[in-house]
């Protein structure tokens, strides 16, 4: 295609008003899954809800719904579905996660790429179905991707992207595409849906008869797998292999952003993390999420008050893309890392910012780093708020000192003052 | 393109009559990506090691009746040229059915310490 041939069919493309949810069960769609399990939590429920519509509406023909009794036969299901050859999907939150748990390890080990979309809530107790990312972060050493989203598109373009990473025969792991509950789930903003015979295009061709190659069902190739390893056997460097495959998996996860750029037209930085005004900053904030989406408007308006800032978006948790914290931290004096998620007991802050501390430590770089936690279960964090956590670095940066108020070297930022 | 190291397990996944007898790796990067276990010799490594008790056919009173080779549930009983049965001390674990299904009792469970 030409580049006024593609002008001519991105203008001729429509967008819908949808929620969060629905542009993930779109992308589902988009990406033909074959087959779907789901059990409803809030607030991810209406992304199945509109995927049964669309199976028993026949839009999405020869994909199988599953309907079973929680999380656990979810994942289990979708485990068996994808050994056997299938793209597959599902969908869950909170405390449905957790329950899941045991069957995520089940699909990390036996090396699946299923794709499932959190609609991230507080865990409980006390009981909370808000934005939170302590559910994805929860599932950090079980072997699977996992990626933030902060836009309605990109939930629906960073699902088209996740099948690409994922099925790459290097890669081969299951991923998480997270977002905030109800911040993204349940608001409605345009999003493009894209032609389906481009999508076709971008997207590996769904699995055949064969399976994957290194797990299928056939009775004329019989195999066993999740067998028991002896301590003498390969049990390490089976664990060993997981972990070369996701940290090779960056550099397939920026090609992928490469691709889907010039194919579809929208821009994910490299893929694996968004720089925004970093250049000639002072001060930088690593952020992820929803809330990234508001920083922006943040480092705008300080910006044009004059003050040197910049933030880092971060797309992706696993795998965690320590080069470019490492370039970002060196255009900067004060990096603040914001969570919206708990590492309780950590030494250094959240579980974002003990990252990035962790990845700066020995490095040579003496960025001064400032664990910030914020917007817990869906507390609300104003424009104003991350105009001053920004301001809080700049003046860290002025003074060379710490803020007063923090809780054992963290900034609780947001917190309730009844008067 | 794969990498020189993974053609053997994709020979494995491949095609059965490329199957090896035997499953060996030399280190990680020549592994699968995942554990898998085929009906193959040895799948489970040599699993004679477990053994505590070992079967010991007496050949001359045995009536070579095939029982025991029905009964043993590893298949490591065979009828060798002679028309005796013989048990691959490599990958029998002792269980001792044949023993017990034995129906002239000639095959004995002797303490492998004892050997």
């Amino acid at each position: 295609m030409t580049e006024a041939e593609q002008r001519d069919f991105i203008q001729k493309k429509e967008s819908k008003i949808l929620k969060g949810n629905i542009a993930a069960a779109y992308a589902a769609k988009s990406a033909r899954v074959q087959v779907i399990s789901a059990y409803p939590i809030t607030p991810q429920t209406t992304v199945v809800e509109k995927l049964s519509e669309f199976v028993d509406g026949g839009l999405m023909p020869g994909t199988q719904y599953i309907k079973v009794e929680s999380e656990h036969s979810v994942m289990a299901s979708i485990v068996g579905a994808s050994i056997a050859g299938t793209r597959t999907f599902t969908a869950t939150s909170g405390q449905g996660l957790f329950y899941m748990n045991e069957m995520i390890h089940w699909a990390a080990g036996a090396r699946l790429p299923i794709v499932t979309t959190l609609a991230s809530r507080g865990p409980a107790p006390p009981w909370n179905i808000w934005a939170d990312y302590f559910d994805v972060i929860n599932a950090r050493d079980t072997g699977w991707m996992s990626a933030f989203c902060s836009t309605h598109q990109e939930i629906y373009d960073e699902i088209l992207m996740s099948y690409k990473v994922t099925e790459n025969p290097d890669v081969m792991l299951p991923k998480f595409v997270a977002y905030g509950g109800f911040v993204l789930s349940h608001t409605s903003k345009p999003v493009m849906i894209e032609e389906q015979d481009l999508v076709d295009k971008f997207l590996p061709p769904l699995p055949d008869e064969e399976g994957w190659e290194h797990i299928f069902i056939d009775p004329e190739r019989p195999m066993m797998h999740g067998n028991l390893i002896m301590p003498s056997g390969f049990y390490m460097e089976f664990r060993m292999k997981i972990h070369d495959a996701m940290v090779r998996a960056k550099e397939k996860i920026k090609k992928v952003a490469e691709e889907f750029e010039r194919m579809f037209g929208r821009s994910y930085g490299n893929g694996l993390v968004q720089e925004y005004k970093l250049d000639g900053a002072d001060v930088g904030i690593v952020i992820y999420g929803d809330l990234a989406l508001q920083m922006e408007q943040a480092v705008d308006e300080l910006r044009d008050e004059g003050y040197k800032v910049g933030m880092l978006k971060l797309r992706y948790f696993r795998p965690f893309p320590e080069e470019d914290i490492r370039k970002a931290a060196k255009k900067v004096k004060v990096l603040g890392v914001v969570d919206r998620a708990t590492a309780f007991g950590s030494p250094t802050g959240g579980p974002v910012s003990s990252e990035v501390k962790s990845t700066l430590h020995n490095s040579g770089i003496e960025t001064k780093v400032l664990p910030m936690i914020s917007g817990l279960g869906g507390r609300e964090v104003t424009l104003e708020q991350q105009k001053d956590q920004l301001k809080i670095l700049v003046k860290m940066n002025e003074t060379g000192e710490l803020p007063d108020d923090l809780l054992y070297g963290t900034l609780w930022h947001g917190k309730l003052e009844v008067e | 393109m794969s990498k020189p190291e993974e053609e053997k397990w994709k020979k494995i996944c491949k095609s059965k009559e490329e199957r090896p007898k035997v499953q060996e790796y030399k280190n990680w990067t020549e592994l699968p990506p995942i554990p898998i276990s085929l009906p193959l010799d040895g799948s489970m490594g040599r699993t004679g090691d477990w053994r505590t008790f070992r079967p010991v056919i007496n050949t001359s009173e045995c009536n070579k009746c095939g029982i025991c080779w029905m009964y043993c549930p590893e298949g490591v009983i065979q009828k060798n040229e002679d028309g005796d049965y013989e048990i691959d001390l490599e990958y029998c674990k002792g269980c001792g059915i044949c023993a017990t299904e034995c129906p002239t009792k000639n095959i004995e469970m002797k303490r492998e310490s004892e050997m």
